[in-house]
């Protein structure tokens, strides 16, 4: 049954500092073209370090060893499905690395002369303007490092505008749909969180919503589609009932993979929303980071975001950093550039259908995942869904199987786990979200892995709650690692 | 698959949303073009920029050589197209990684713990004052002016809805260094954190023990912020520091126009719980043997949302990773001559040129040359892209610019700016 994967033999490697014997190397540097200076006498004895303990010493072998002996313990998309609700885990095209890595982009320091940064500065241009175009926005702020970065500046920005109109107000609302950084991020903008409950479909309550809007609250944080994939059909209705009452309406567009090329938010009544350039447009995770979190917002609010803004001078781009009504910065410099110049070569590798048909596959693809798993899962909101679906554990429960070990037990079928536990609204949910990268044929075995899980619960669930059983590392002890916390290799 | 979808067209899959908020046209983007053209549009980008000038720019963004080991390890998929390590049994590679990223960190710095990562060392500023302000439960925080200008501003928007006063103190205008009696006599009983740089915007080496003893007096914490990680291999780690809010930059990362670069947060032992961002720890699986995985996560947004130390998610895990490589490549030696050949450089080249502060300096250094701006243009047509011109952001040092140089900073190229500025500094001398 598990066709995708066999055990194979994985190297052990200790770490670097057990691995370290004195006097090895793996530098070089040239002589020196100037006099040698003591250190006690340039940088004052009492400023002058002695040796790093414990820092390593390992030649250049073994050094590239090292690290490809740990490459080796992970599993990567370059592997294969990596089904991650919410993470949008498509494939990272190698071009965009090469184009990155160009000496005069990826050696341009942000303090050089404007004159001689005009084609990182058109990047830049060039990638807000088709982001401002993808999602129907007016102005586009490339500068937020992150999803999490861009709501809080987005958040600063309807604070900013709210208070020049005579009230900041004091209350953000959010869906309990909702990721844990939508609630973070209003916090440090300085306001009180309200939960808003959705409907039983999993949906936007607008009768809660207009009971909750009252002129104390400056905006509805919602994510759309929300969660669990699902579009929130209501959308419009619920920015008339915000903008009724003075209050505006952000967008987390962290599921964008599902609409971009077949709505825009900027048409359905979001007045600000952030993207995620290391979900929907490719550029690579690397194991936790960096992405890039660009914010979008209508007109109003353009006078209000980070300085320093991209402007047209006597045919040229410059930089304008006096922008009276601005935020400030979120960040120094003008934000991940590297990660823009990935963004840009995405789009235009894909170009505007390229982009609307990613679009339709990502979709596609998970609503095949749905129908062909819906007989084995539990699905608790039927609604349609787009890009991503997520079933509930509640079936498998009952035989003492929940969905952290259906997921490690997805691992010895070669698969990545999807996302556990989240959106918290379901009651211990599969997030599944399998994004246009995978051909039928993977997301066949995919599946196939699924229901062969799903039989293995019944039949053998002990087998399940026991795994991984192939993985070099077995199930490991987290709630260990947090009772007593060892943060840093010592000596031993 | 549609068919299996219940589907007769892709089109159906859409016919859930409302028509109102359906686009009704194409994008309007160019069409999708191949790998070669894309190669060819970024290479005629880069073009435009500054390809073959020598440059003495630093100011928290600095040139060092990228051993090529780093993008070797950093290019293969394993740790390029892996997510955040959340599901351990298959993710051991990154999470190894990041527990000796967090060990090197604590041995360059001297402290206990160290996070994986912030987003650069401008944000880690403020995480590090909100953090000051959790553990003190005061408000106030007091930074040195000769904190890099761009942390200060990003300090200030974070602060701002938080009830915290940001306020400044002074530098010394003879050394450069921060000035003492300015922070005694603006440090309070409410004040969480003193937070200083070292070596500061300047270059200038400070007393980061005085300014402790100061703080701790006064029951703040003390936050140390370094841009110039390189530093670390040849000066001794902050004395007396509570906090160190630091940018990896300069740890085989490209300047890349500004990011993305990789912060980090260092601390004691005690404050850890109070720390943002995310933390590996060791643990085993159930056979016994050593494992990591992701740790303390109650710190964190997806489980304390609202009330969580910080709303970061996605880090820089990918630079750390660079930062891991390069300084398992120098390693115990070579980062300390890396960073001797660093302030040789520099010392020839000021000692050409009429520096403005007394302090003991790293890598870079003030200098007056009036009008800096126009001496730079002057500088390009030479080739030559010259250091940053400091009215932008200390309106009393207009007539002055921050020089730096580093190993990569060849002799020729030194004399040619000292040749350049030569003439102009004799005649600012005689007027
Ligand atoms: C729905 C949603 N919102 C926000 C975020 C936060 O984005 P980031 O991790 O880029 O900060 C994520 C992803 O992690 C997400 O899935």
């Amino acid at each position: 049954m598990i066709r995708k994967v066999r055990t194979h033999p994985s190297q052990n490697e200790a770490l670097l500092f057990e691995c370290s014997s004195p006097g090895k190397r793996a530098w070089q540097l040239p002589e020196l073209d100037v006099p040698a200076v003591d250190a006690a006498e340039a940088l004052g004895a009492a400023n002058v370090r002695g040796e790093i303990p414990g820092f390593p010493e390992v030649s250049e072998v073994e050094a590239i060893r090292h690290f490809t002996r740990l490459s080796s313990w992970n599993y990567s998309i370059d592997h294969g499905m990596y089904p991650l609700g919410s993470c949008t885990m498509k494939y990272n095209p190698r071009i965009n690395e090469v184009v990155a890595r160009m000496e005069g982009l990826a050696w341009a320091h942000p303090y050089q002369p404007e004159s001689l940064a005009q084609g990182a500065m058109e990047v830049m241009a060039r990638l807000e303007s088709a982001l401002a175009e993808i999602t129907g926005m007016d102005a586009v702020t490339l500068q937020p490092a992150a999803g999490a970065q861009g709501e809080l500046t987005g958040i600063l920005l309807i604070r900013a505008l709210l208070e020049k109109r005579g009230n900041p107000r004091r209350r953000i609302l959010i869906p309990d749909s909702a990721h844990g950084t939508n609630p973070a991020s209003a916090a440090i903008a300085g306001y009180t969180v309200e939960n808003v409950k959705s409907t039983d479909a999993g949906v936007l309550d607008l009768e809660a919503l207009a009971r909750a809007a009252d002129g104390d609250v400056a905006a509805l944080m919602v994510t759309n589609p929300n969660t669990l994939g699902v579009f929130e059909a209501n959308i419009a209705q619920a920015a008339e009932i915000l903008h009724a009452k003075g209050a505006m309406l952000y967008m987390d567009g962290a599921n964008m993979n599902a609409l971009v090329g077949i709505a825009r938010p900027g048409d359905f009544g979001v007045d600000v929303m952030h993207l995620n350039l290391h979900k929907t447009f490719s550029t690579p995770h690397g194991g936790g980071g960096p992405g890039a979190g660009p914010v979008a917002v209508k007109k109003a609010l353009e006078p209000y975001l980070p300085t320093p803004r991209l402007k047209r001078v006597r045919g040229k781009w410059a930089w304008d950093f006096k922008r009276a009504r601005s935020i400030g910065r979120v960040r120094a410099f003008y934000g991940n550039f590297g990660v823009t110049v990935r963004a840009l070569a995405y789009i235009l590798a894909h170009g505007g259908p390229g982009l609307r048909n990613a679009t339709v596959d990502a979709v596609l693809n998970a609503v095949y995942i749905r129908k062909r798993l819906e007989p084995f899962f539990d699905l608790p909101y039927p609604s349609p869904n787009m890009h991503e679906v997520v079933f509930s554990d509640d079936r498998q429960a009952k035989l003492g199987v929940r969905t952290g070990d259906i997921a490690k037990r997805l691992i010895d079928y070669g698969f990545h786990p999807y996302t556990v536990s989240f959106p918290m609204i379901v009651h211990g949910a599969l997030m599944i979200e399998p994004t246009e990268t995978e051909s039928k044929l993977e997301l066949d075995l995919f599946i196939d892995a699924m229901i062969s899980i799903a039989k293995e619960v019944e039949t053998d669930p002990e087998l399940v709650k026991h795994a991984p059983h192939s993985t070099r590392t077995s199930r490991v002890d987290e709630v260990a690692a947090a009772r007593k916390p060892v943060l840093r290799w010592k000596p031993a | 698959m549609l068919d299996a979808c219940g589907a007769a067209s892709a089109e159906d899959l859409f016919a859930h949303l409302p028509d109102a908020v359906r686009l009704r046209r194409p994008l309007d983007l160019e069409p999708g073009i191949s790998e070669y053209e894309i190669a060819d549009y970024f290479r005629a980008r880069a073009g435009e920029n500054a390809d073959g000038y020598a440059s003495f720019l630093g100011a928290g963004v600095y040139r060092h050589y990228r051993p090529v080991l780093v993008d070797a390890v950093v290019s293969r998929g394993e740790f390029l197209t892996s997510y955040t390590p959340y599901q351990a049994e298959i993710s051991q590679g990154t999470l190894t990684a990041i527990f000796e990223f967090q060990t090197l960190i604590c041995q360059l710095t001297g402290m206990d713990v160290a996070n994986a990562s912030m987003y650069d060392g401008s944000t880690a500023v403020p995480e590090a004052a909100m953090m000051a302000a959790r553990i003190t439960g005061r408000h106030r925080v007091l930074a040195a002016r000769s904190v890099h200008p761009e942390y200060r501003e990003a300090l200030r928007t974070y602060a701002r809805h938080q009830g915290m006063p940001v306020e400044e103190f002074d530098y010394a205008k003879d050394s450069g260094a921060f000035d003492l009696d300015d922070l005694e006599r603006k440090i309070d009983g409410e004040t969480a954190a003193v937070i200083v740089q070292s070596p500061n915007f300047f270059g200038v080496i400070d007393d980061v023990g005085a300014a402790a003893e100061i703080a701790h007096a006064r029951g703040a914490l003390l936050i140390m912020v370094f841009t110039e990680a390189v530093s670390l291999g040849i000066l001794a780690p902050p004395a007396g520091a509570d906090i160190v809010a630091g940018e990896l930059q300069s740890f085989a990362i490209s300047p890349s126009y500004g990011g993305p670069y990789a912060g980090i947060i260092a601390t004691r032992d005690q404050f850890v719980r109070q720390m943002p961002g995310r933390l590996v720890g060791q643990t085993v699986d159930t056979r016994g043997n050593r494992a990591f995985c992701l740790t303390l996560s109650t710190r964190e947004q997806h489980i304390r949302r609202e009330k969580a130390t910080s709303n970061i998610c996605t880090n820089q895990a990918l630079i750390a990773l660079m930062a891991t490589v390069f300084m398992t490549v120098y390693g115990k030696e070579g980062l300390r001559e890396l960073a001797l050949q660093n302030v040789a450089k520099a010392r020839y080249l000021a000692g050409k040129l009429q520096t403005v502060f007394t302090g003991k300096c790293f890598n870079e250094f003030v200098v007056r040359t009036g009008d800096p701006e126009s001496i730079n243009k002057a500088l390009l047509k030479k080739k030559i892209v010259g250091g940053l011109p400091l009215g932008r952001f200390y309106p009393e040092l207009a007539d002055s610019m921050l020089i730096c140089a580093t190993e990569m900073t060849r002799r020729a190229d030194m004399d040619a700016l000292s040749d350049a500025l030569r003439p102009r500094l004799a005649a600012e001398e005689m007027a």
